[in-house]
């Protein structure tokens, strides 16, 4: 106790973790639902996150109307923080967590506990590494993630290599191919093991097309070579069941490997603090006020679920954020009763997993396969009770969903389907 | 700031002043560290060669990390005698050294019936050997060590220990540096000769000549061809190599013990077995797959082993998802005995016939590094015949600091060392909680190695399941910003392994 005392320990109403877009706009919603003694915790030695990197154009289509780079992006938001005088804390860790929202903070010179009434998770994401794609052959030098591969050439003005291919179709994967080939490095193409890109269509266009890089498609790497620094990789083309198709290998010689294979929200100290995380999303099981099974701690943006657009990050985390404060100021809302959500045919899965019965009510969810002129059904027990039709969708592309259950007097298990 | 590259340190010297020493050793690896932290006791010059980057780069940071107890090797040989003696030494020696160890023991199991003689026979051998507190197991009883575990009867040693085997062979060469033993690291031995006037001399990749009175070959998979080079007679070495998958910290706690297959009379390794690591991880493997001999130090992973690995893993934690699998890698054995027979054979440790003052020691497979500090010891007894050795006055036996990572230690000591030393509370490696602090010690290894490898080794980054993703551009960026790194002088393993093709633009 002694101990606790001269290191400092403190109490705040709300500690959200993670200065990235999502932490941003939820301090901000949360100052202004009227939270006074809020931190915001951020790691890096400056506000905005992953944004800082992303100096390509395209975010803040939605929110603003306008094209920004990601750095414009967060800039609008972290003036509204300053300017809200929202206290933060940079170059700071959370590096533990209990249920008790007891939280262990690190900095320079300082390792202390913050107590907080209510906790916002906003750590984004991180990268799928090398290891959970068990690619045989030697492990030399050159093999980077995109997202490191894009912090060595953004951030710190290293260039990672000189013949680059790309394994993956991810956003940040496709962003890569272009700006590895801007910057001089000749990229040889890109590769996808699915049939389809995991990347959304529009990157796919101003990444891939508009430079001549050829994307390859059911086709993945098999192995890489050269003993001390990357020399090329073995490609190959992969059948329906994932399984490489003899006689298709060929080398491509190359000196980096950039690897976009997936994204996966960070939750240690979720887990630390015993939130049950959602097998498909990686993320916590939230209900519809971003709550997850914690009483107190919330979770929102990447760390959450992994968004295709940092608009629909905002838009979330500040929903998060307002409901985080209200828990944190006592003002409870209640929920009299609420039913499950979940993932019907052709859906991989949908977030909240439980909502109340309101008349505004959000689900985002994505589909398993590409489909043109798709229909989502929902249905309440065995009744559709909205139907909705897409030119296309899409796994890259996250759906958002507006619904009205006020009026609905069933029990029963929400479904999100594909319909016909 | 701190401006310019890292000073050279104590222990490591520049090749243009590279002198004549009373003895050389060759190959850095536990072994070879080990015996230069034996002979640093006493007056004597000491060199030792490596053609690598740093120490411990060949088959001392790719293996298990498992130090045996003593059952698993015929009585009466070097093995089982420097097995059982090494075993005994590692307590004080890891106290001394600051490298942490666990005792975690060891259940060899026997599925089915036709395992038990073998399991007899690992009793017998041990009982031989001097292996102490052996005790068979039926399954209740092994259900109390490790719940879940299947088989009919166990071997139950509780000396079997788990160490890091990289951890051991640096600090041993860093204690061993700190005792003024010079390390030449990236550089090979290519030559021996014998002179007329009654020493060795060692050719040296880019370097003059360098004489020494005595000669230690430890080169692990190469000692056979450094042999060679001194005209000594030496048994060929096969590689056979095992491959490993790394599991992710979040099964951390779920092993509680070692447990092995009874080994088959051939088997040129101890079998894939799940084992515990020290920092918490979960090894699957090894398997042994004989390579050929153009290339001993092909550290490929192959799609035959590999999903192999994957279903042990599986059969053992049903729930293991992909990202489990945060790593695979391979290491080489040296081996004396040939890929038609198999099993294993004797350790050679000897001064060459016909070639006084040149020690060899051959077939350093397994258990070498479980027996290392008795190697040490016994090849301090061959080089006591030609030295008169006096011990050194000041001989530094103890290394500074503390076993482990900073993260390990409880809150609140962490809280007080913060307080003095802020570096500790920068967190550079978000997977493992890797300070700066640690970083910068291990940037400011007393060999002076700086691979990107060397710190991974040393500090633990890079190992966690973003396997650097998170901590190499922070890295990179302190190395830049404080030690005035260029891109050039990043280098994974060495000057072949480049990170980087230069800047993105000239901004200088």
């Amino acid at each position: 106790m002694t101990d606790m005392v001269k290191h400092g320990g403190v109490k705040k109403d709300l500690v959200i973790i993670g200065g990235g877009p999502a932490g941003l706009a939820a301090a901000i919603a949360a100052r202004e639902a009227g939270c006074v003694d809020l931190l915001l915790i951020e790691r890096d030695r400056l506000l905005g996150g992953i944004l800082n990197q992303c100096i390509h154009d395209g975010f803040g289509l939605h929110r603003f109307k306008e094209a920004l780079s990601g750095p414009e992006y967060a800039c609008r938001y972290i003036d509204k923080v300053k300017e809200l005088g929202i206290p933060v804390a940079l170059n700071t860790m959370v590096i533990g967590m209990n249920r008790e929202k007891s939280l262990l903070v690190s900095t320079s010179g300082k390792l202390w506990r913050i107590n907080a009434k209510s906790v916002l998770l906003a750590m984004g994401c991180r990268e799928r590494a090398r290891g959970a794609l068990s690619i045989p052959g030697s492990r030399p030098s050159g093999v980077y993630t995109a997202g490191a591969a894009q912090t060595f050439v953004n951030m710190e003005n290293i260039m990672p290599g000189k013949r680059a291919v790309i394994l993956g179709s991810g956003d940040v994967g496709l962003i890569m191919a272009r700006r590895m080939t801007l910057e001089g490095a000749r990229v040889e193409a890109v590769f996808e093991l699915l049939p389809y890109s995991s990347g959304l269509p529009r990157n796919i266009q101003q990444c891939l097309v508009d430079y001549g890089i050829p994307l390859y498609l059911s086709t993945t790497v098999v192995e890489t070579t050269g003993k001390n620094r990357l020399e090329g990789v073995k490609v190959a083309e992969v059948d329906c069941s994932g399984r490489t198709v003899s006689g298709t290998e060929r080398i491509v010689p190359c000196d980096t490997l950039l690897l976009s294979v997936g994204l996966i929200p960070e939750n240690e100290l979720a887990r630390d603090a015993g939130v049950e995380l959602h097998p498909i999303t990686g993320g916590p099981i939230v209900d519809d006020l971003y709550m997850t099974g914690v009483p107190g701690i919330f979770s929102c943006g990447n760390a959450l679920h992994v968004h295709d657009l940092v608009d629909w990050v905002s838009e979330e985390a500040a929903r998060a954020g307002t409901n985080a404060a209200i828990y944190a100021m006592g003002l409870v809302n209640k929920r009299v009763r609420s039913m499950t959500v979940m993932a019907g045919n052709g859906v991989r899965y949908v977030m909240p997993r439980k909502v109340a019965y309101t008349d505004e009510v959000k689900l985002a969810f994505r589909v398993k396969t590409p489909l043109r002129g798709g229909v989502i059904n929902i249905v309440l027990g065995d009744k559709i009770i909205k139907k909705e039709t897409y030119v296309r969708l899409h796994p890259a592309e996250m759906v958002w969903m507006d619904l009205s259950l006020k009026e609905q007097q069933k029990q029963g298990v929400l479904e999100v389907r594909v319909g016909s | 700031m701190r401006g310019g590259p890292p000073a050279r340190h104590r222990g490591v010297k520049n090749l243009d002043n590279l002198d004549n020493c009373d003895i050389a050793i060759v190959g850095a690896g536990v072994i070879g560290c080990a015996i230069a932290r034996e002979l640093s006791r006493f007056e004597l010059k000491i060199c030792v060669f490596e053609k690598e980057q740093d120490v411990g780069f060949g088959t001392s940071c790719r293996n298990s990390g498992v130090l045996h107890s003593g059952i698993n090797y015929q009585p009466g040989t070097n093995r089982a005698w420097l097995n059982v003696k090494g075993n005994a030494m590692m307590d004080k020696l890891c106290a001394e050294l600051k490298v942490p160890i666990k005792r975690i023991g060891k259940l060899t199991v026997a599925l089915a019936e036709e395992d038990l003689s073998g399991l007899h026979k690992q009793h017998e051998q041990g009982k031989a050997n001097g292996v102490r507190g052996m005790e068979f197991m039926k399954n209740e009883l092994m259900q109390k060590i490790q719940p879940g575990v299947a088989g009919i009867l166990g071997l139950w040693t509780p000396s079997s220990a788990i160490i890091s085997p990289y951890g051991l062979t640096i600090a041993l060469a860093e204690n061993a540096a700190e005792n003024d033993v010079k390390f030449y690291l990236g550089r090979a031995v290519t030559g021996i000769q014998w002179n007329a006037a009654g020493c060795f001399e060692l050719e040296i990749t880019g370097s003059h000549k360098v004489c020494a009175r005595m000669v230690i070959n430890s080169a692990g998979l190469h000692a056979d061809e450094v042999s060679g080079f001194a005209g000594a007679d030496a048994p060929r070495i096969w590689a056979c190599r095992g491959e490993y998958y790394v599991l992710d910290r979040r099964l951390e706690g779920s092993l509680k013990t070692l447990i092995y297959p009874v080994p088959g009379p051939n088997d040129p390794g101890l079998g894939i077995h799940l084992t515990p690591t020290v920092d918490g991880n979960i090894l699957i493997g090894p398997s042994a797959v004989y390579i050929p001999d153009d290339d001993r130090e092909n550290y490929s992973v192959t799609k035959e082993v590999l999903p192999a690995l994957r279903q042990e893993g599986q059969r053992i934690f049903p729930n293991l998802k992909a990202a489990d699998f945060i790593r695979n890698f391979a290491g080489n054995r040296p081996k004396l005995s040939p890929p038609e027979i198999g099993g294993n054979t004797e350790f050679i440790i000897e001064e060459a016939k016909k070639l006084p003052g040149f020690i060899q020691l051959l077939g350093m497979e397994s258990p070498g590094l479980t027996s290392a500090p008795a190697i040490a010891e016994y090849v301090l007894g061959l080089v006591r015949k030609r030295f008169e050795l006096t011990p050194k006055a000041d001989f530094i036996a103890e290394r500074k600091g503390f076993a482990g990572h900073f993260s390990d230690l409880p809150e609140e000591q962490r809280m007080d060392m913060i307080s003095d030393e802020p570096e500790y509370g920068e967190i550079i490696c978000r997977c493992e909680k890797i300070t700066k602090k640690e970083v910068r010690s291990a940037i400011e290894n007393p060999l002076g190695a700086h691979a990107l490898l060397s710190l991974k080794y040393r500090a633990r980054t890079m190992m966690g399941r973003c396997q650097g993703g998170f901590c190499v551009p922070r890295i990179i960026r302190m190395l830049r910003d404080e030690y005035c790194y260029e891109p050039e002088r990043y280098v994974l393993r060495g000057e072949e392994s480049p990170m980087f093709a230069g800047f993105v633009r000239d901004v200088r």
